[in-house]
């Protein structure tokens, strides 16, 4: 139909019908084959009513030639496929992406995805307006993408699923650390898209990612909405059964071959969860897999994180080095995870000095309140510091 | 549906006559244009001087004013337009893809308005 407004209308005018009309004659054989020619007629019916008689608009003409040759059943899978890949279509704004795959794949309300965002309704409205807008005016197609593309657009939908999890598992800013429905969203959603593309192993990877963190979820904050570390997380607390889950996601996701940056980042977590504490951590296993990621992701994020295993495999002192070879990198100036893991590891060296103005600079750049408070904690602790 | 295929890049960019980088670059806009033929996707296009021949006309209450010079003094500039007539803006993507002014700036895909 083009228009995803004028497409829901459809869906939930078929939706009311069906209600009725399944109750008097029966489920049909394929409600779902139902539901769409319900849908599709209502559409042709309101765009007959809207259209004047001069010009009869492409989409009127596209609708009633799709239902003359098409008067049978859509596949359900496909379907939610092509609407992924509609609502991550690079044509639209990044934010836009994330609001319409919640929107109409993970059927948020405006509201609930306004406040997911922590953006006000109205805001949150006009970007899904002018974003439905453009798949209109600029006709982006509700179709596969071509051969050449297709790679590049899937990452494009794992990034989407992925931006949306982070924002529920780890919010930028406001007081709460974690926004859980999204968390739930986003894993369901990449569920969806592994059942639909069950051959690809990084798909595999990015649900075991997602899965493996959110099973750390609630042990990350105390009653009082406190951060607490990984060190000191009550691990009787995770979700066992959730590792239990990831881990096997995972373990499927390895054996087929070529292991990409969710595929590993996935590994890496999983590692975490099947340590009983902090102290029996492989870390080991965990520097061979950022080696391995540092090669897929080259770039001073993946290697800030491997200095900090490395820290703990080898000592602070060992790491630190690391750490200063990524200073002079522009992206790291901004970059609060440089500045607190630095800190972090000048701290455990005896730099106490140094590690108060680190902490300083990395608390300047959170915008969480909760992590900030966590901050601050850990410089109080610091000797001899004013 | 109808797109305009507006191709921006730094003027003077354009690499030298006769090099082979030219050729290779002529030959490029060959197979875009064939792409856009054989799909029955082609409605026109066409290079444009360099905006040192360009002339900005406006006019307010009444009076015109002609001033020497393109619209905006960008670093990249329209050198060129396709007009192609798609089924949906993925193909109009592709075929921008294929114009040599993509690898050396950028193509800005423009829907058509139609009354």
């Amino acid at each position: 139909m083009r228009d995803l407004s004028l497409a829901e209308d459809a869906l939930q005018d078929a939706c009311v019908k069906a209600l009725t009309t399944w109750e008097e004659h029966g489920i049909p054989d394929n409600p779902r084959a139902w539901l769409v020619t319900a849908g599709r007629n209502r559409a042709i019916d309101d765009l007959r009513r809207k259209t004047s008689l001069k010009a009869k608009s492409e989409t009127l003409k596209l609708l009633e030639e799709e239902g003359r040759q098409q008067q049978g059943e859509a596949d359900e899978a496909d379907d939610r496929l092509l609407l992924m890949f509609l609502c991550c279509h690079p044509a639209l704004a990044e934010e836009a992406q994330l609001a319409l795959t919640l929107r109409a794949l993970g059927g948020l309300t405006t509201e609930e995805i306004a406040s997911a965002f922590l953006v006000p309704v109205p805001t949150m409205a006009q970007r899904l307006v002018r974003a439905k807008r453009k798949i209109r005016l600029a006709n982006v197609a509700y179709r596969l993408p071509t051969e050449d593309m297709i790679d590049q657009r899937l990452s494009r939908v794992m990034t989407v699923l992925y931006l949306i999890f982070n924002e529920g598992y780890a919010a930028r800013s406001g007081k709460a650390v974690v926004r859980t429905d999204l968390c739930y969203e986003s894993i369901r959603l990449t569920r969806i898209l592994g059942h639909l593309k069950p051959e690809n192993p990084e798909i595999k990877g990015l649900l075991a990612l997602m899965l493996l963190h959110d099973a750390r979820r609630t042990a990350r904050t105390n009653a009082e909405g406190t951060m607490i570390a990984l060190e000191y997380q009550d691990r009787s607390q995770w979700n066992h059964r959730q590792i239990e889950l990831g881990d096997k996601v995972l373990r499927e996701a390895l054996v087929m071959g070529r292991a990409g940056p969710y595929l590993l980042q996935a590994a890496i977590s999983g590692v975490h969860a099947k340590a009983p504490d902090y102290a029996s951590t492989d870390w080991q296993e965990i520097v061979g897999l950022y080696d391995r990621l540092c090669r897929v992701i080259p770039g001073p994020v993946v290697r800030l994180n491997r200095a900090f295993a490395v820290s703990m495999l080898k000592g602070a002192e060992v790491a630190l080095p690391l750490v200063a070879e990524l200073e002079g990198h522009p992206a790291m100036e901004a970059y609060q995870p440089f500045h607190a893991t630095r800190a972090d590891l000048l701290a455990r060296s005896g730099c106490s000095e140094e590690a108060a103005r680190t902490f300083d600079r990395a608390i300047e750049l959170t915008d969480n309140e909760v992590q900030r408070d966590f901050l601050k904690a850990k410089r109080a602790r610091l000797r001899n510091t004013r | 549906m109808e797109y305009l295929l507006l191709i921006y890049t730094q003027e003077g960019s354009d690499p030298a006559p006769g090099s082979q980088e030219f050729q290779d670059m002529l030959a490029g806009y060959g197979k875009a244009g064939q792409a856009m033929t054989e799909a029955e996707a082609m409605r026109g296009g066409n290079a444009l001087q360099d905006t040192s021949t360009a002339t900005c006309v406006s006019v307010r209450d009444g009076k015109t004013t002609v001033t020497d010079g393109p619209f905006a003094e960008t670093k990249e500039q329209a050198g060129g337009y396709y007009l192609v007539d798609c089924k949906d803006l993925d193909q109009a993507i592709e075929f921008a893809a294929l114009i040599p002014g993509a690898a050396a700036g950028r193509v800005e895909v423009r829907p058509i308005q139609n009354f």
